[in-house]
């Protein structure tokens, strides 16, 4: 494990610890879902993003809580990231009353407008559009906000992609674009669906800044989107490709035929937890106890979740008509 | 209230602008909307009264500007987009279908969609099978929009301002071979609520259930049909979702016969809801003959003038019709 390149005294200790908690509220909360869904306790399905921590905490911290959020289908992380409150995730991803969105929504459709949550979207590539919207009302009103727009390396060959990064480029709306290059779009290795795997290249044709980067390193993905968040409020949209890897299965019904154990495993070692818990020993910002202490609480605070998800009513028969219309 | 003879394009242009001028959130966005004023002229001086920031040409990106005006609506904007053709939603569909109508549902009801989406409809120009379409049976299948087809000049003015004013997804059908048709019209702010259809010619023998440019041609054919003794009602749906369901249901208590006319195919049209839901209402006990509708043919709309007239309903069919119905 290399340890990231910088210097420790740039970085605010409240911040390190903020972090570090984000990303094992992200892992453990997914890892609930996990269980929960081996125990037939969750409806339906999910998609974890077990592994891919750092590209989506790192994110949305360096953003500032009055910008847009848009996630994909594969959206616990951000969402988490961006203060949504967690029993009220556990409750939407457990079918019930209380749940963020009343139960109507599920694990893909978690939203907070009043967090800036747009949406996390069922439909891949179909959110980047939307965005260019919430930044044409930003533009409009003159507000100091940007849009984070997520994709993966599966949905930056959709048309709804391109499309967006051209409108966003052309009307020069604060539109950052966050593509998580976690290697496969469902089974489908990068290599078998683009030519050219530098997917950097994607924003060249539409004129935009872009920049690759390890989206394991949770504070290179920190500084760099924090930087590109000012740029992008001023200036218009950009890129950032943010390389990583899933190291759950897209979904529950995923069997892994398409990769092998030992691939699997080599990333696990990758762990972005892992990777910067070292670094943080290592640079003596915290000790062994009290980063066991974060893991402790994160998961007190998961455990407490998923009991109020599981003790919380289902939704009434009477609501099911509810918010069909405005 | 002064009124003029206007145009149904300009009674739409006029609904836009009084809105524009109402609202400061309300701004419009499209292809060709600003300069060339919209591929019907519909919106011709609209950019020098309202300047680039509210009168937007997009880049031809219909899934992008389509998806960008659903992003502007939940974030506190009221956009009105124009799609040139209702054809062309076939390329922005997923923005229609599986995102703008199923947020506030999908979202526990914490957001709202207060967008327009305007676009010409209709056959008759002989811009043959893929700009000539009616496809509003499509968009009446997706819960959580509402879907507009003005008849008239005055109904366009006071549906549209409605639709504005609506802080839900609107689908507002203009029919292309009526933008040029003239009626009176308030020069003053009026609305025309939703779910309310208009009865354009009351009668009592035979009830039409129509929509959009075939209520002229249901009026048309009432006028043969009332010289022959048979007195038609002609029902102007005005919106197809919400549907005024008791409306049709009474004129049929009433007149005990009933024809649906729409330019739109037949075969799985909306017309079989409309003969659907009187046959699932008391009106069924007072129907004396069977209920005919009337529909385009099963083919993609033909570019030849002599075969394009042959594809929809016609004054003549409507007047078959009715007299099939009074055998």
């Amino acid at each position: 494990m290399e340890p990231t390149q910088t210097t420790p005294s740039k970085w605010n200790k409240q911040l390190l610890e903020e972090l570090m908690r984000t990303m094992m509220l992200s892992r453990k909360f997914e890892e609930k879902i996990e269980q929960m869904f081996a125990e037939g306790l969750v409806h339906g399905t999910t998609h974890l993003g077990i592994g891919e921590e750092a590209a989506a905490v790192g994110t949305v911290l360096a953003a500032r809580p009055e910008d847009y959020l848009l996630a994909t289908h594969r959206g616990h992380q951000p969402v988490l990231a961006k203060g949504v409150d967690v029993n009220a995730m556990m409750a939407e991803i457990l079918g019930k009353q209380s749940g963020i969105c009343k139960g109507k929504g599920g694990s893909m459709h978690i939203a907070d407008i009043d967090k800036g949550v747009l949406g996390s979207n069922g439909v891949l590539g179909s959110n980047a559009p939307i965005a260019c919207g919430a930044g044409l009302t930003i533009r409009r009103k003159g507000e100091d906000k940007i849009v984070l727009c997520f994709f993966g390396d599966g949905a930056a060959n959709l048309g709804a992609i391109h499309e967006a990064m051209n409108l966003a480029a052309v009307w020069n709306l604060p539109v950052l674009f966050i593509l998580v290059n976690n290697g496969y779009g469902v089974s489908t290795h990068i290599s078998k669906a683009s030519r050219d795997t530098d997917l950097a290249k994607r924003a060249y044709p539409f004129g935009i800044p872009v920049k690759t980067i390890d989206g394991n390193d949770i504070l290179a993905v920190y500084e760099t989107v924090r930087e590109a968040r000012d740029y992008v409020a001023q200036s218009g949209p950009m890129l950032i490709v943010q390389n990583t890897y899933r190291i759950s299965g897209h979904s529950k019904s995923d069997q892994n035929r398409y990769r092998s154990k030992e691939e699997i495993d080599a990333w696990r070692e990758k762990c972005p937890i892992l990777r910067f818990k070292a670094y943080l020993l290592e640079q003596d910002r915290f000790t062994e106890e009290a980063i066991d202490q974060m893991d402790a609480e994160t998961t007190a605070q998961i455990e407490a979740a998923a009991e109020y998800g599981i003790n919380s009513p289902l939704p009434s028969l009477d609501t099911i008509l509810d918010d069909v219309y405005a | 209230m002064a009124i003029r003879e206007i145009r149904y394009a300009e009674a739409i242009k006029e609904a836009m602008c009084e809105e524009m001028h109402r609202d400061p959130d309300v701004f419009f966005l499209g292809e060709d909307i600003g300069v060339y004023g919209g591929a019907f002229g519909v919106s011709t001086g609209m950019l020098e009264e309202f300047g680039p920031h509210r009168v937007i040409d997009t880049p031809i990106s219909e899934n992008g500007f389509v998806g960008a005006a659903i992003g502007a609506a939940i974030t506190g904007s009221r956009p009105i987009v124009e799609l040139m053709f209702s054809d062309f939603m076939a390329v922005c569909f997923d923005q229609l279908l599986n995102q703008a109508p199923k947020m506030r549902y999908m979202f526990g009801g914490k957001v709202k969609v207060p967008l327009v989406l305007r676009t010409p409809s209709g056959g008759g120009t002989g811009a043959a099978a893929q700009h000539s379409q009616s496809l509003e049976t499509i968009y009446a299948h997706i819960p959580g929009l509402k879907v507009v087809i003005p008849s008239t000049p005055y109904d366009a003015k006071g549906l549209l301002k409605t639709a504005i004013r609506d802080d839900n997804p609107v689908i507002f059908l203009e029919q292309k071979r009526l933008y040029q048709t003239k009626g009176e019209v308030p020069a003053e702010d009026y609305t025309i609520p939703f779910g309310k259809a208009d009865i354009k010619r009351p009668g009592t023998d035979c009830t039409i259930i129509t929509y959009g440019r075939m209520v002229e041609l249901s009026l048309e054919a009432a006028e043969p049909l009332a010289k022959d003794g048979i007195n038609v009602e002609v029902i102007d749906l005005r919106t197809l979702l919400p549907l005024d369901t008791e409306a049709l249901i009474q004129s049929v208590q009433k007149t005990g016969r009933c024809v649906v006319v729409h330019e739109a195919v037949k075969f799985a049209g909306f017309g079989g809801e409309l003969a659907a839901t009187v046959n699932e209402s008391e009106a069924f006990y007072s129907l004396k003959s069977p209920i005919k509708r009337l529909g385009a043919i099963s083919a993609p709309i033909p570019f030849s003038p002599e075969l394009e007239e042959h594809t929809f309903p016609t004054t003549d069919s409507i007047v078959a019709a009715v007299r099939e119905t009074m055998k």
